[in-house]
């Protein structure tokens, strides 16, 4: 493993490289304070917590996580590189890792940088910190299980646009289950055990526990396992496609 | 040394390679030649281990390339068809990323990007991105990355591809002055580099080895080998008396209106043809003996059978 932080470093500043980067940024922090103060009513609401904040982030990565992940593997299969990089004496495990990683902490990067809104709500009240960061740790979490998915399916396609759809569709569907909309549709009639699977497979019943300052060690895991899972898939489907 | 034995790869059903077995030692420089579409880059990229071999197996310096792979990779040098690099990043970084995946440190780092970029002549690149290097200086860095780690092994899938004349003189002095004590496999669909710059040529076509050889054996299966070609001038050659000498198989008209005697296999013209030429009193402009035509070995080698 000790090439990981080599990886990371190499794929960190692959993004800086290209304005990429900057754009996402913006674009990261623009939506998610636009969301947060006009279709949250962050100040109406006149409570000290970044509850409305937190709430949108789950529709925020649908679609920049995505975005952020889709060229990972398919612009390496693309261009070539991906020959370069497979004949280096590097194991496979350690370059999803490493790509995987990067692409996490520059999420997590993005996140950070959402600091002023903690700034603007421990100066307007007293919030629960603690529950901010649960918070906190909670979209990352969220992050990272989007882009582990995002990265296995990059690996699937050589363009980056059909990855991201890929990307996209199957996120919804990880997120969807939890949705009242759905959870409605089959109450009722549906047995229970199916509601509580349905429930339980989602992101958002997992996230928003997590984000209301509930820590629960099954939630950890869950996010855990899933990104472990799509991260070893990512392997296994690139040991399939990176010769097409 | 590069072992390689009983390989086939398939795509989609159809065959790309075909059981192909051959071992290169240290201090050869084998040509892998071929037709576009011969199996080449599929038999690299099995001897490197990007691709798994359907059957048979692939050794460098004696390690298996997809039971220890790691290990192996250590020893070799690649560079993959059309130099695939990280275009967005300069030249220094990216020689700084492969040597440090290659596990150098401190002053070693430092000492073998320098040592590379003093032997590729890239400094005055070093600080620009790559996407936006001419195809020249993206080659020398694709060099470079695989020459870094002084490896045992390097497989370079076409070096010479879409260089100049002077880009590929100076690919190929490299490619002689790292030869001694390393085992290396250059691809090729050139035929004078095979002459250039091998010491021995696998010729593949239709996913088979159709002859292994030093370039001046596969010259001699020319029909031209030893064909001498006299032109005059000044005085008309009689072509009833060339091809009435011994050994003369045929006469061709050849350009400027010089006359190429071919001969029967394994027959020496040469005396013959000078005693005629003195008996006769020609005054010949040029009398020229041939080395064989690999142009001609290699048509006849790579289609017959393929067909």
């Amino acid at each position: 493993m000790s090439h990981l932080p080599v990886l990371i470093r190499r794929e960190f500043r692959a993004y800086f490289a290209t304005p990429l980067a900057y754009v996402y940024l913006l674009v990261f922090l623009v939506l998610a304070s636009a969301l947060t103060f006009y279709m949250g009513g962050f100040y109406e609401n006149e409570q000290a917590d970044l509850q409305v904040f937190f709430a949108f982030h789950p529709w925020l990565y649908l679609f920049l996580l995505p975005a952020l992940g889709m060229r990972l593997w398919s612009e390496e299969r693309k261009s070539g590189s991906i020959e370069l990089l497979l004949t280096l004496p590097v194991r496979m495990r350690e370059l999803v890792l490493g790509k995987f990683l990067a692409a996490w902490l520059f999420a997590g990067m993005a996140l950070l940088l959402t600091f002023p809104l903690v700034l603007t709500v421990n100066f307007l009240g007293s919030p629960d910190n603690g529950a901010i960061v649960t918070g906190y740790l909670g979209s990352w979490l969220l992050a990272g299980a989007f882009l582990a998915v995002s990265a296995c399916l990059s690996a699937n396609s050589t363009s980056p646009v059909v990855a991201f759809i890929m990307a996209v569709v199957v996120c919804f569907l990880f997120l969807l289950p939890g949705h009242a909309l759905v959870l409605d549709a089959f109450r009722g009639w549906a047995p229970q055990w199916w509601l509580d699977l349905l429930a339980s497979l989602s992101f958002l019943t997992r996230f928003q526990a997590i984000s209301r300052g509930v820590l629960d060690a099954r939630d950890l895991l869950f996010f855990a396992s899933f990104i472990i899972a799509w991260l070893l898939a990512n392997g296994i489907l690139l040991e399939l496609k990176k010769a097409d | 040394m590069i072992e390689a034995s009983g390989l086939c790869k398939a795509f989609a059903g159809r065959a790309a390679v075909r059981g192909l077995s051959f071992s290169v030692r240290p201090g050869e420089v084998a040509g892998f030649l071929g037709p576009n579409g011969a199996g080449k880059s599929t038999t690299m990229k099995m001897l490197t281990g990007f691709l798994a071999a359907d059957a048979g197996t692939a050794r460098l310096c004696g390690l298996d390339v997809t039971r220890q792979p790691v290990a192996a990779r250590r020893l070799l040098g690649y560079l993959p068809e059309g130099a695939p690099c990280y275009g967005e990043m300069r030249v220094h970084d990216f020689l700084d990323f492969i040597a440090r995946i290659r596990g150098y440190r401190g002053a070693e780092l430092g000492n073998r990007i320098g040592r590379v970029l003093d032997l590729l002549e890239l400094h005055e690149v070093r600080e620009q991105r790559i996407d936006t290097l001419s195809k020249g200086f993206n080659r020398r860095v694709g060099l470079a990355q695989a020459v870094l780690h002084d490896p045992h092994v390097l497989i370079l899938d076409e070096p010479t591809d879409g260089l100049d004349p002077n880009q590929k003189h100076q690919v190929r002095e490299l490619i002689r002055r790292l030869a001694p004590g390393r085992t290396i496999i250059v691809s090729t669909h050139i035929l004078e580099e095979v002459g250039a710059i091998c010491s021995r040529v696998l010729l593949i076509a239709g996913g088979e080895l159709r002859a292994d050889a030093t370039p001046h054996q596969l010259q001699q299966r020319s029909r031209y080998w030893q064909a001498v070609t006299l032109r005059s001038s000044v005085t008309q050659l009689d072509e009833q008396l060339l091809a009435a000498v011994p050994g003369v198989q045929a006469v061709e008209a050849a350009a400027g209106g010089a006359l190429t005697l071919v001969p029967e296999p394994g027959c020496m013209l040469l005396p013959a043809v000078n005693a005629l030429v003195q008996q006769q009193g020609w005054a010949l402009d040029e009398l020229t003996v041939e080395p064989g035509r690999l142009d001609e070995v290699f048509r006849r080698l790579t289609r017959g059978e393929s067909s």
